[in-house]
């Protein structure tokens, strides 16, 4: 048995970082506040004091300016981790990660890659942030072919798919779940471990629908699916984990077998990632399905402030939709 | 910590043209130097290598605009002008210096190295293009000349720049990077991110900002309305220097000096160089429209090249029938090799998924199953330049 510590996804988050600073002199953090302070939401608590400011330093308030130091040091041989305060100020930087990250091994015919960059953002609702501390961007950078794309929705896999992330030979970005950063509790263990990019993870077998979802949402399809079990519908819950690449496979045998989708992310409806699933398994999945793929998002509209609860997917509105889908 | 200032009781506000920043000149037109001004020491043999990389430079460039109007290359763009501002400054660099580029530093990749047949195959997107033809002409790189691949986005080189020089300065490498950007990239924000970052966390890097008058179109007097670039070197607290970029003994020698201070003092330093695009911005670009030609003309007479020339045959270090021969043996080598990369075969379709990650993913390569199986239907509608691709 692996010796576990109960914690809470900040707390994996910070012990992942740990890790990987002490297994590899080359891991660098990097971001505002994170030095000291150790982070607005302290996910970089103590490394600077255990690894010292060259490799844990806080750097002027620039976005684009610490994403593209944070390339630079990973062309250079260093591992960058990079945060992003919140996922919302990401977007200053957006071209330095679409333009720049993204295709820095393929335009350079791989003379040259940034393949030991991680940019770390909290993001997503929850906090009473209204519309500039509680955005899901993901789909902007699904839609870039060079990064890779996780979201984890506690704290094993916090830890877990963060070691990967640093450790992979690509850039990551890693989006943190931010309103269950102190919610999430669960045992971790204290082992140095990876969970592989790119494999979805599912948390219940099922029979009659296939819920997907990432991130806090998993908190939400969870609430739903116990209701709905309650009156004798049998979910099966799949947590995506790597937005890109996308496990089609695992997605795809599930609805092959239940015959039914719902997908639930906060961001907005439309060129939401949801639909992007949707596409694929409407093609992979045509004779299975018994329903529409059902998508339960966010509105079209700027994340609201006053309105956040209305706004947001919650498990109300999931187990609704799984009615629809059942009633189809 | 607040900024430590002195304090005052007058209500006085420092003009914004305050700070008037010195160009250093060493070289007259003539290529004599300027009454009691002591030249750098510089070998003669050196003094050569930049004056045949200059020449070189040059060269390639008439070339390779006289290719591009025959239709032989799809796009060109040339340092004509600008010779000394890039040969002169990389010259005092070592080669474990990293370099990164904006796309007008031809001659520094030539000073590094850089074989006409590499030029050519970039140039030409073929099979044997380091970039593997995935970039426009003129986007080049090499990992083994420490040269790092140019991009086209202007100014994302230069906070990237900073961190790759922290990185160098973590890893207790003796060497620091060498930036180039354009007056008219130092108005976006990566220049000032990229400034601020290097300054605060001390990164080894030599900026050197290219001022050549120019942004395609648009002159500096409507890019910025300060002294140029150098005054906001000394307002992010970096050291920095002005040269004539056309005088080859004053930008190298404030190159060398940059260096030392960079990788000594474990800093960043900035040269602006100022100088004159004399060709257009690319062979997309007609500068008739947009300035005289008698402006053109009073720019040729300080020709940068001419300039060093002048100075190296005052030195006895040159002369007229070797001038004509390199410039000859040049012209020569670069439509032979033009010649021969025009022959080589164009990269396999299946290198449009590589490098994409590491290791192309399952979904990649269905794509690519999928693209050459319908390629295969219909060869004709995919040839490149009459060859079949596949």
């Amino acid at each position: 048995m692996t010796a576990v510590t109960r914690m809470n996804l900040l707390q994996a988050v910070n012990h992942g970082l740990d890790i990987a600073m002490a297994a590899d002199e080359n891991v660098i953090c990097l971001g505002e506040d994170i030095g000291k302070f150790g982070g607005v939401f302290r996910a970089t608590s103590n490394l600077q004091e255990k690894y010292g400011r060259p490799r844990c330093f806080n750097t002027p308030l620039t976005e684009q300016g610490i994403v593209g130091f944070a390339i630079g040091l990973a062309a250079q041989g260093s591992v960058a981790v990079a945060e992003i305060q919140f996922a919302d100020y990401i977007f200053p930087a957006f071209d330095q990660i679409v333009n720049e990250a993204a295709k820095f091994r393929y335009r350079s015919g791989d003379e040259f890659n940034c393949g030991g960059l991680t940019i770390r953002a909290p993001y997503g609702g929850g906090i009473d942030g209204g519309p500039y501390h509680s955005q899901s961007p993901e789909a902007y950078f699904c839609h870039t072919p060079g990064l890779k794309v996780v979201i984890p929705s506690n704290a094993y896999q916090a830890k877990g798919l963060l070691l990967a992330a640093i450790r992979d030979p690509d850039p990551v970005i890693f989006f943190e779940p931010k309103a269950i950063y102190r919610a999430s509790v669960g045992d971790v263990p204290n082992e140095d471990y990876e969970l592989e990019l790119g494999v979805a993870d599912v948390v219940q077998q099922g029979n009659d629908i296939t819920l997907l979802g990432w991130g806090a949402q998993m908190i939400q399809i969870g609430k739903a699916a116990d209701i709905a079990a309650a009156e004798g519908i049998s979910c099966e819950i799949i947590d995506l984990c790597t937005l890109l690449p996308w496990d089609t496979d695992t997605v795809v045998d599930s609805v092959n077998k239940t015959g039914r989708l719902l997908v639930s992310h906060e961001a907005p409806l439309t060129g939401g990632f949801a639909g992007e699933i949707a596409a694929t398994i409407q093609e992979r999945c045509f004779l299975s399905l018994q329903a529409p793929i059902l998508r339960v998002t966010g509105l079209d509209t700027p994340f609201p402030l006053i309105q956040e609860k209305q706004y947001l997917p919650d498990y109300s509105k999931i187990y609704e939709a799984i009615k629809v889908s059942l009633d189809y | 910590m607040t900024v430590k200032s002195p304090q005052t009781v007058a209500p006085i506000f420092i003009d914004g043209s305050a700070l008037k920043i010195s160009t250093l000149r060493v070289l007259k037109a003539d290529g004599s130097l300027i009454n009691g001004v002591q030249a750098p020491n510089i070998s003669r043999e050196l003094a050569q290598k930049i004056y045949s990389d200059m020449v070189y430079t040059r060269t390639l460039d008439e070339r390779m605009v006289g290719a591009q109007r025959q239709g032989r290359l799809s796009f060109y763009l040339t340092c004509t002008g600008e010779e000394a501002s890039v040969a002169g400054t990389a010259a005092a660099f070592s080669p474990d210096d990293m370099m990164m580029g904006q796309y007008r530093e031809q001659a520094a990749l030539r000073c590094r190295g850089f074989t006409t047949e590499q030029f050519m195959n970039q140039l030409l997107s073929n099979a044997s293009d380091l970039g593997k033809g995935r970039q426009m002409p003129i986007h080049y790189g090499s990992r083994k000349l420490n040269f790092m691949t140019i991009s086209s986005p202007l100014a994302t080189q230069i906070p990237q720049a900073a961190g790759y020089a922290y990185g160098q300065k973590l890893a207790g490498k003796n060497a620091c990077t060498l930036c180039y950007f354009g007056d008219g990239a130092a108005s976006e924000g990566d220049f000032h991110a990229g400034l601020n970052m290097a300054a605060v966390l001390k990164s080894p890097v030599v900026f050197v900002a290219r001022n050549n008058g120019y942004a395609i179109s648009t002159p500096s007097v409507e890019q910025y309305a300060g002294d140029g670039i150098a005054p906001r070197g000394i307002g992010y607290g970096i050291k920095t220097i002005r040269v004539d970029g056309n005088d080859i003994l004053a930008v190298y020698a404030a190159a060398v000096e940059a260096r030392s201070i960079a990788v000594k003092g474990q800093c960043p330093v900035l040269i602006e160089t100022m100088s004159y695009r004399l060709g257009a911005h690319s062979t997309s670009d007609d500068p008739s429209g947009y300035r005289s030609a008698e402006e053109e003309q009073e720019w040729r007479q300080k020709d940068p090249i001419n300039r060093m020339k002048n100075w190296l045959i005052k030195k006895d270090w040159w002369d007229q029938s070797r001038d004509d021969s390199l410039h000859q043996d040049f012209r020569k080598e670069i439509l032979h090799e033009l010649k021969l990369a025009e022959k080589r075969p164009k990269p396999p379709l299946a290198d449009i998924i590589n490098d994409v990650y590491k290791t192309p993913p399952k979904f990649l390569l269905e794509q690519l199953t999928s693209l050459q199986a319908h390629v295969a239907k219909y060869p004709d509608n995919y040839r490149i330049h009459g060859e079949n691709c596949q």
